[in-house]
């Protein structure tokens, strides 16, 4: 067998290297990829419900269309083991002809960091092709929200808060942690399949405190705000060019959590607990979603990519018909989206040890 | 009465949305497309509408909903066809339609017994759209009256029904049930995210069985296996009695029935949280509780297809409440529609909160679009009936393999690991000895369906209480006992009692002689042992963790209850019920074929799919299982091959699905579809 494998092996080398350099002179000038004809298979490690599937949904059709010889585009999904069964899966691909790629979200990216056992695979020998960011907003009953001073939160450190949670190690360490940073006594409500449902509890009065991704905020909880029945606290906020922490584009009035954070004196925006919260909150929200040619991918191919990415986000249309799925929030391509994939796929070594042993000695959940 | 100035003008814009010419198209397309998915068991809804996805991009909204709203509404009506005539549960929908329904083939009424399903459907589902035009409107306060602990007394008040299906002895139905709870909580905890009967290193547990495998595996496999050992066809009578008509008389004699069924479907579906999972069996037990005579239960009486039915296309429409009117999907089907939703035209239906104050005309179009589709849908199966419920004659040797490969691609598409196609064996087989020993498999799935319900919502109203009960003691007790909860307990209560009093009349696996003690007794020591092991295992959890709670309070029960069972096995003669063996008497004593090897033939399928992968292994297995068991002619079996291999290659081509690789794809790269 091993002989027979070896023997293919150098015959697809062979075809492969003639294919490349044919492909140099064909495209001399054009550096790309033809997938005329081809089904590109977009991998999402999610089931076909969740936030990742309308991103990926939202993008299929364009990226059809954007790409050279305009080759179907299908999304598949793959759910599991909290999205590190297709994150392992995508891992075990070699790059072939670029009609497969993946989807990674921020549930995908923290397993990854926190060095979940699951996790097999490695994003740095993935080729990211494009970045999406999002935000987070916090939000409160009016009654409660009445009772903070202006931006300092201590009059709510008295308060029994109940929280629906998705699950200690999610997305969801980041509004659990910057609440206990505010002093802000939070219980977690475990058992939550979705953010949808931690809103419905938010309505059915249970909850007294939640929090929303941008596109969802829009949705589900503006209305909510214009009925008197829910108040925002603060935007989890949005990294600008240097790195700094400024108001969210896509909600402009409503404070950030380090606005908050320091006018409340019990919370510090310094320090390793500011660190952590930081590091996650950049892993988690502005690189929330990343699109990935696999390991080996030709340069051509993530040429291709990013010119087709580049060609969606140039539509005289994306930003009307992107802003209510995806918000305002860069799509990020090229130099900027590897930027991104950097500050999402890398934490500090203290930072990754201050929330492993927190999620430790809060939620007792063990991560080895 | 002023929201109700402003819905007429809007209901008006909703009908002269919906009947032009080409909605109406779009509509019958749908319907179309649904129905033919919706036939083979296991796919549903999820499947075909991730196939009209691509399309979606821009289109005209109305267009767009017509299409999906189509697909989706005939789901459940198509899905009766596998319930009835095969017995084998198309989709969470249609599970307590088998109980009867697949009786009612078995004695050749198969025509009637499906059109009496699809009158109900076709009545449920116009009874709940027009329930809905006026209740969707005042409907989101008295849905957010229903806080987690009114959804843990429905999830109990759905247990209940394991008491009216517990069968001749009580305490083993309710040992069933706590072993299906049991199998319901393998995996990963939703509390801390602790495992429970699995490991890392064999992750496939982990996240726990599907719904579609332990369906298939529990209903389908056994039967099919039991029909395949009798070499004879589904129907004993070689005529078929009762056309068409005559279920639709049956269920215009049942047409109370058929309201109420559908009023608790509407009720149910809007319920966000629950899903549709227990209407069915609510329904179900409703019709039990309500027939005078029971004695027909569970062996082909017409009631118990009409009660479920009624309620399945009903909850439909009440799904449609939580999913438009908070954004919640109430389905995994309804899931993908909310995201196709914002797909639609540019962008401007926004599902959630805000629907019915911007979008109330659209609202309206999905109502009344999905009770249009239930009619077509319904004369267009109600047409077919006649003819499909013919299946029921051929020979059974002839289509199981046939069912084989059906249910082993939905299997396989739930989890895409060739696992799946080991636990649908697993379950399959556990399946085969509940029947064989007279356990109650209705009870069993009933237990798994709501063991996640049930401990999620349990651990939350727990720890929600115990806040309420830190800020004040009556804050507390509001919150636990409201006016709803208090109602259902009362409900609860009558129905156990009531249930238990009946249960001896209503065997929901049919009439089992008593035969030696061994087996019997084997069989129960093996569950004994698993219950034992599963109390163990969720034991060794860490006891801050709250996973551990919901498995080792069941586990207990269920030990109590297998210590009674054992007891009362040493005390009496062999002939006590509790000593039910099919393998003793009856159809399956006196089988042609014997269950080891009836059972290998599917087990080879597996073993050969693990090593080829499913397509070549499906060559061998039709082609050999035609020629030396059904013992046709080479030609017969040639052909026979080719078309299942067309049949499948076509539809997973079609639904863009992969199938099972095994060893040989590890070696070897091929092309699609042998991969």
């Amino acid at each position: 067998m091993s002989t027979f494998k070896t023997t293919r092996r150098v015959a697809t080398g062979l075809v492969a290297a003639a294919t490349a350099t044919f492909a140099m002179q064909a495209n001399a000038g054009g550096h790309g990829i033809d997938l005329a004809g081809k089904t590109v298979e977009w991998i999402i490690p999610f089931s076909e419900t969740g936030g990742s599937a309308k991103w990926a949904n939202f993008y299929a059709p364009l990226l059809s269309e954007a790409l050279p010889g305009e080759p179907t585009v299908v999304v598949k999904f793959m759910p599991g083991a909290g999205s590190t069964k297709g994150a392992n899966f995508f891992q075990e691909q070699s790059y072939d002809d670029g009609t497969l790629i993946f989807g990674s979200s921020g549930s995908t990216q923290f397993p990854f960091l926190l060095g979940d056992p699951r996790v097999k695979y490695d994003y740095a020998d993935w080729n990211v092709v494009l970045a999406s960011g999002t935000g987070g907003v916090a939000y409160l009953p009016p009654e409660l929200a009445a009772k903070m001073d202006g931006m300092d939160a201590t009059p709510l450190q008295g308060e029994d808060f109940i929280y629906g949670n998705q699950g200690a190690t999610r997305l969801d360490l980041v509004p659990t942690l910057a609440w206990e940073m505010l002093g802000l006594n939070v219980e977690s409500v475990m058992g939550i399949k979705g953010r949808g449902d931690g809103r419905l509890m938010f309505e059915r009065g249970e909850a007294n405190i939640d929090y929303q991704t941008s596109s969802s905020y829009l949705s589900g909880v503006t209305p909510l705000v214009e009925a008197g029945a829910a108040v925002p606290m603060m935007t989890w906020g949005a990294l600008d060019d240097a790195g700094n922490i400024v108001r969210d584009p896509t909600f402009p009035d409503i404070p950030t959590f380090k606005e908050v954070c320091e006018a409340t004196p019990a919370c510090e925006t310094s320090g390793e607990k500011w660190d952590a919260w930081k590091a996650f909150f950049i892993a988690g929200f502005p690189a929330q979603k990343m699109v990935f040619l696999p390991n080996g991918a030709s340069n051509d191919a993530i040429v291709t990519y990013t010119a087709a990415f580049e060609a969606v986000k140039a539509r005289a249309d994306f930003a009307e018909i992107s802003g209510k799925r995806l918000g305002k929030y860069p799509q990020m391509t090229g130099e900027a989206a590897e930027t991104a994939k950097a500050s999402a796929t890398n934490v500090s070594p203290e930072a990754k040890a201050f929330i492993v042993n927190w999620l430790q000695e809060k939620y007792g959940v063990s991560l080895n | 009465m002023e929201v109700i100035m402003e819905a007429l003008p809007a209901l008006g814009d909703a009908w002269a949305l919906i009947l032009q010419p080409v909605v109406l198209g779009y509509l019958v397309l749908g319907v179309v497309m649904g129905l033919c998915i919706g036939v083979f068991p296991g796919l549903g809804g999820i499947a075909g509408l991730s196939l009209l996805l691509p399309f979606m991009f821009g289109m005209d909204p109305i267009l767009g909903l017509a299409l999906m709203v189509g697909m989706v509404a005939v789901v459940p009506t198509s899905d009766t066809f596998a319930s009835v005539l095969m017995g084998i549960p198309g989709s969470s929908a249609s599970q307590a339609t088998v109980l009867d329904g697949f009786p009612m083939s078995k004695k050749g009424l198969a025509a009637r017994a499906l059109s009496a399903a699809f009158a109900s459907s076709l009545f449920g589902g116009l009874v709940g759209a027009t329930f809905l035009t006026v209740f969707i409107l005042i409907a989101r306060p008295i849905v957010l009256e229903f806080r987690t602990p009114e959804l843990l007394m429905i999830t109990i008040f759905g247990l209940s029904m394991v008491g009216i299906l517990a069968g001749r002895v009580a305490i083993k139905g309710i040992v069933a049930a706590g072993l299906g709870m049991l199998i319901g909580t393998i995996g990963e905890g939703a509390s801390s995210g602790d495992l429970r009967m699995s490991s890392y290193d064999f992750p496939y547990l982990t996240d726990g069985l599907k719904l579609v495998i332990v369906g298939l595996g529990i209903f389908a496999i056994p039967e099919i296996i039991s029909l395949l050992r009798q070499d004879r066809a589904i129907s004993r009578e070689a005529q078929l009695g009762g056309g068409w008509l005559d279920g639709v008389r049956d269920w215009f004699a049942n047409i109370w029935l058929s309201v109420r069924c559908s009023i608790i479907g509407v009720v149910v579906g809007v319920i966000p949280g629950l899903g549709g999972s227990v209407v069915d069996w609510i329904a179900y037990g409703h019709a039990v509780q309500t027939t005078k005579d029971k004695s027909n239960f569970g062996k082909g009486e017409v009631r118990g297809v009409i009660g479920p039915e009624s309620s399945n296309n009903a909850k439909e429409g009440g799904g449609l409440v939580p999913t438009l009117l908070f954004g919640i999907p109430g389905s995994g089907s309804m899931a993908i529609f909310i995201g196709a939703i914002a797909l639609l035209g540019s962008g401007q239906i926004e599902v959630g909160p805000a629907m019915l104050k911007n979008n109330l005309d659209i609202t309206y179009s999905i109502v009344w679009l999905l009770a249009l589709a239930n009619v077509v849908g319904t004369i267009i199966c109600i047409a077919a009936s006649g003819g499909i419920a013919k299946l029921t004659t051929i020979r059974f040797a002839l289509l199981a393999p046939f069912l084989f490969m059906i249910i082993s691609f939905a299997a396989f598409q739930s989890g895409q690991n060739l696992m799946d196609l080991v636990a649908l064996f697993a379950i399959g087989f556990l399946g085969l000895l509940m029947r064989r020993f007279d356990w109650s498999r209705p009870a069993f799935l009933i237990g798994f369906v709501l063991a996640t319900p049930a401990e999620n919502y349990a651990n939350q109203a727990v720890q929600i209480a115990s806040s309420r009960f830190r800020r004040g003691f009556e804050e507390g007790i509001d919150y636990i006992f409201s006016p709803i909860v208090i109602v259902l307990l009362i409900i609860t209560v009558l129905s156990v009692v009531l249930g238990l009093r009946q249960a001896k009349n209503i065997m929901a696996e049919g009439d089992v002689q008593s035969g030696s003690k061994r087996a019997p007794l084997v069989f129960l020591l093996v569950i004994t042992g698993y219950i034992a092991y599963a109390f163990y295992d969720a034991a060794s959890i860490p006891s801050y963790s709250r996973d551990r709670v919901f498995p080792m309070f069941v586990a207990s029960v269920c030990l109590v209850g297998c210590a009674f069972l054992i007891i009362r096995m040493m005390l009496k003669p062999e002939t006590d019920t509790i000593f039910a063996d099919r393998e003793r008497n009856g159809e399956d004593a006196n089988a042609k074929h014997g269950l080891w090897p009836t059972l290998a033939w599917f087990a080879g399928l597996l073993i050969l799919t693990s090593l080829l992968g499913f397509i070549l292994a499906l060559v061998i297995f039709l082609f050999t299982f035609m020629r030396f068991r059904a013992g046709v002619s080479l030609v017969f079996a040639t052909i026979y091959t080719v078309a299942g291999l067309a049949f499948m290659c076509g539809m997973a081509w079609l639904l863009n699905r992969d199938f099972p690789p095994g060893l040989l794809q590890e070696y070897v790269d091929l092309p699609w579809p042998l991969t």
